[in-house]
């Protein structure tokens, strides 16, 4: 059916994670490695999950697919396409060796996202290893189902700081029969913004969007028919796709050699930046800075309109990576970590201090 | 509890809140006594009715500093008896905040309290263009507050997801009086991403006051078929063969025999009383994309074993096909003095297995049982015949359809798709999940709510709870379905 590895290894890392916890230790969980420079930096004894793999259920009928952490992203996203079915949320990889596990705890969505909907959209169930050695399991492998709390997707984005996650039930969408990129000039970030929430309000099969520098791209995904008819309706030339190219910052917006910043605002909010050069996507919801900026004043200015600043990638190591949190949330927060993680051995202070 | 302590009670809550506001008298509280779940009864101390978040936060107040039991009410449809009193505390009731408070056309997004009525958002948004899309049945009366505790789908749930994507922040009020916001207008969580947590909490960690909706434009274009099978078999890998196809139905819905034959004698749609199974399929979106699917669906239902396939030619013959499927219940409810709901989810391919097991459960208990089936996201609601005047009938039912929770387990399933456990699957729980599952829920809960004292005794199950649901459950030194995959 597929070529990914059959491999379990649940004993081996439970009886590690078991023995680590007696012995007072601190662990970082590896996968790829591709997403290890998304979060805090910590010293802790690397522990390697990325062996833990293989497809445990695909049915493509049901639009869910199981399957082990260890499994590479780019291997499943072939057998997904395979089948003409995708993650609805286009996960990004930062490299080769990205797996399912670090996609899940990275929580870091594509293009898609804010017309598809996040990973944590999309998650069902979880397999953990918790920090007292114990393996339970959340969710489930269907796609409605409300018996307990949502543990698996609180899954999402927690950046291993909550257990090893050892399955994932992740719902699937079928691919588009068609999709097409069209351009747009707008002279200014506002009046891109602007145009972008607007036709938001039609039934447009938009699935991304973005503006750098006076152009605004946007991607149309659905039935040939259904597509061919917005792009007659809508106007603007048709253009080369770059979503991929977006997806895993490989635009020359995103120079290697320098601090990348990423604030997330609600889409409609009015540009903040003025003269600062800014690539804008999500319809508005995310917007990156490649450069040098102030994160104090960009977070303060976030603050105000309801957003957050994450100091992304090469920032300087005395800068919080992730917006910080208000004390009573951040406290709150920690005694969740602690109910899943009592002596704190997962990846230690990657998110905040304490988390 | 005495009637000096709820007098002595109802006077602390009179110093802040308007005096009708504070429900005391055992023929006014009666109102309150059970939700859509009228099998459970039990009448609270007081009903408090705050009119905003301030007061919302005072009666939270009194109630942590005199450890009294809250449990949280939007409009009482709840059918899991998740609105069911403590008799020892307070049932908060949020109807009185009703306000749709902003709606921003260009963000697509309302702010209401929680009392907000499911329908009244979509209908003051209507002259934009926009709608809230999550529609639980009960959403000419169920509030936007209960529908976040109990994470409520409804029959399009497959294309436009069930409440929590449909969210983009809450406000809530803390067990100790205290507001906190999960604000993701921005597509962002920091830190841990609690939303999830919180939507479908079932008000046991938090009050939820304030709640901020997505609007969806409205299609443009919605167009239904039917296919009428002569076995739900055939009905069923229709369903498998049209998301085969790469069709996302905005709805798709079964109906068995027994359940076709309830609805045409109560509204008379048409519906053929032969088949063994119909399926009703709508599709949405631009006029183009309808068109041309439709026709694929017709051709793959007639592939499928279909023996007739039915177009609705215009909106009055789409309403009429959906007519028999929305009166599903009230129809089964007319052919028998009372009736059941059950609220499975299994994997779409266990369809057939699962409904014969039904099948031979029903005929095990001399129950009559009609399906309505979600299909698209396999949710199933079996609907239980019976009559509560038989002595131990009620019983019987509640044992059958435990039974059939548990066979939804053994299948891949869970024991409720959309209805949440409340007080009425609480001994299910026990089955799907293990103690330490069962124990890390408790943590979470003590996370937010350290005292207990919201919503106490629903959703999860304690240790005794469960040990004594499984002694019951042990036939001849074994569990049911020992081999049971939970997962």
């Amino acid at each position: 059916m597929n070529s990914i590895d059959d491999v379990d290894i649940e004993a081996e890392l439970t009886s590690q994670i078991i023995s680590v916890a007696a012995t007072g230790g601190e662990i970082e969980i590896i996968g790829g490695g591709s997403k290890r420079f998304y979060g805090e930096s910590l010293e802790a004894l690397p522990v390697d999950v990325s062996g833990h793999s293989g497809i445990i259920d695909y049915d493509p009928a049901e639009l869910v697919i199981t399957l082990r952490a260890g499994c590479k992203l780019s291997e499943v996203e072939a057998l997904l396409a395979e089948h003409r079915q995708m993650f609805g949320f286009e996960p990004p990889c930062y490299g080769r060796d990205a797996t399912i596990g670090g996609m899940v705890a990275g929580g870091l969505a594509g293009p898609r996202r804010a017309f598809a909907g996040g990973i944590r959209d999309f998650v069902l169930g979880v397999k953990i290893l918790d920090g007292h050695g114990e393996v339970n399991q959340f969710g489930g492998r269907v796609i409605k189902n409300v018996a307990g709390f949502d543990v698996s997707r609180l899954m999402v984005g927690s950046l291993g700081t909550l257990g090893v996650i050892l399955e994932v039930s992740i719902r699937v969408i079928p691919s588009y029969e068609t999709e097409l990129t069209l351009a747009f000039e707008h002279d200014s970030a506002d009046k891109h913004i602007r145009w972008i929430n607007e036709l938001g309000s039609e039934p447009w099969p938009i699935s991304a969007s973005s503006w750098i520098a006076g152009r605004s791209l946007l991607r149309l995904s659905g039935s040939a028919q259904g597509v061919q008819y917005a792009a007659q309706q809508l106007g603007g030339e048709t253009a080369d796709s770059c979503w991929d190219e977006l997806k895993e910052q490989a635009l020359d917006f995103f120079d290697d050699a320098q601090p990348l910043t990423r604030i997330s605002l609600p889409p409609a909010t009015t540009d903040q930046l003025g003269d600062i050069p800014q690539l804008i996507e999500w319809g508005g919801a995310q917007r990156w800075i490649c450069g040098e900026v102030n994160i104090p004043a960009l977070r303060s200015m976030a603050e105000g309109v309801g957003g957050s600043v994450y100091a992304f990638r090469r920032h300087a190591a005395d800068v919080a990576v992730f917006h910080p949190l208000p004390p009573a949330m951040l406290k709150l927060q920690r005694s969740i970590k602690s109910s899943f993680d009592p002596a704190g051995i997962f990846n230690p202070g990657r998110i905040y201090p304490g988390l | 509890m005495s009637q000096t302590r709820r007098e002595q009670l109802a006077a602390k809550f009179r110093e802040f809140l308007a005096p009708e506001n504070v429900v005391d008298q055992p023929t006014s509280l009666n109102a309150y006594e059970s939700d859509g779940l009228s099998a459970y009864r039990q009448q609270p101390l007081l009903v408090l009715l705050p009119e905003d978040i301030e007061q919302v936060q005072q009666v939270m107040r009194v109630c942590h500093e005199q450890r009294l039991p809250v449990v949280s009410r939007g409009a009482g449809t709840s059918l899991s008896g998740g609105a069911l009193p403590h008799a020892e505390g307070v049932v908060l009731s949020l109807a009185k905040m009703n306000r749709i408070l902003k709606v921003d056309h260009l963000s697509r997004l309302a702010v209401v309290e929680a009392g907000v009525r499911n329908l009244a958002i979509s209908e003051a948004v209507q002259s934009l263009g926009l709608y809230y899309a999550p529609d639980p049945s009960s959403q000419i009366a169920c509030s936007i507050g209960g529908n976040v505790a109990e994470n409520a789908g409804g029959v399009h749930c497959l294309k436009y997801g069930l409440t929590l994507h449909n969210i983009l922040a809450l406000k809530l009020v803390s067990s100790e009086g205290e507001i906190f916001e999960i604000d993701q207008r921005s597509l962002q969580a920091d830190g841990y991403d609690l939303l999830p947590l919180l939507v479908g909490s079932e008000g046991m960690l938090g009050i939820v006051v304030e709640v901020t909706v997505k609007l969806l434009p409205i299609p443009r274009c919605a167009r239904v078929v039917m296919g009428v099978f002569d076995s739900v078999e055939k009905a069923g890998d229709s369903v498998a063969s049209i998301i085969a196809e790469g069709i996302i139905p905005a709805g798709i819905e079964m109906m068995d025999n027994p359940a076709i034959r309830a609805a045409e004698d109560f509204v008379h749609a048409d519906y053929p009383v032969e088949a063994e199974a119909i399926l009703i399929c709508e599709l949405d979106g631009t006029e183009e994309e309808v068109s041309s699917q439709i026709e694929l669906v017709e051709k793959v239902l007639k592939k499928g074993g279909a023996t007739e396939t039915r177009l609705a030619r215009d909106e009055a013959e789409r309403l009429l096909f959906w007519s028999g499927r929305k009166a599903a219940f009230p129809a089964v409810g007319r052919i028998s003095p009372d009736y059941y709901c059950i609220d499975g989810t299994i994997p779409r391919k266990a369809l057939s297995a699962v409904l014969t097991g039904v099948r031979e459960l029903s005929e095990e208990y001399g129950l009559r049982v009609a399906n309505v089936f979600h299909a698209g996201d396999g949710n199933l609601h079996p609907l239980i015949l019976y009559d509560a005047n038989n002595e131990g009938e009620l019983e019987k039912t509640e044992e059958l359809g435990s039974k059939i929770l548990q066979l939804c387990i053994h299948h891949g399933g869970t024991i409720t798709g959309e209805h949440g456990v409340g007080v009425e699957k609480l001994g299910e729980m026990c089955v799907q999940f293990s103690e330490t599952e069962r124990e890390q829920f408790h943590a979470i809960r003590e996370c937010f709510d350290p005292l207990k004292l919201l919503n106490p005794g629903k959703a999860i199950p304690t240790l005794a709870r469960c040990a004594e649901f499984n002694a019951m459950h042990v036939h001849d030194g074994k569990l049911q379905f020992p081999e049971l995959d939970r997962f």
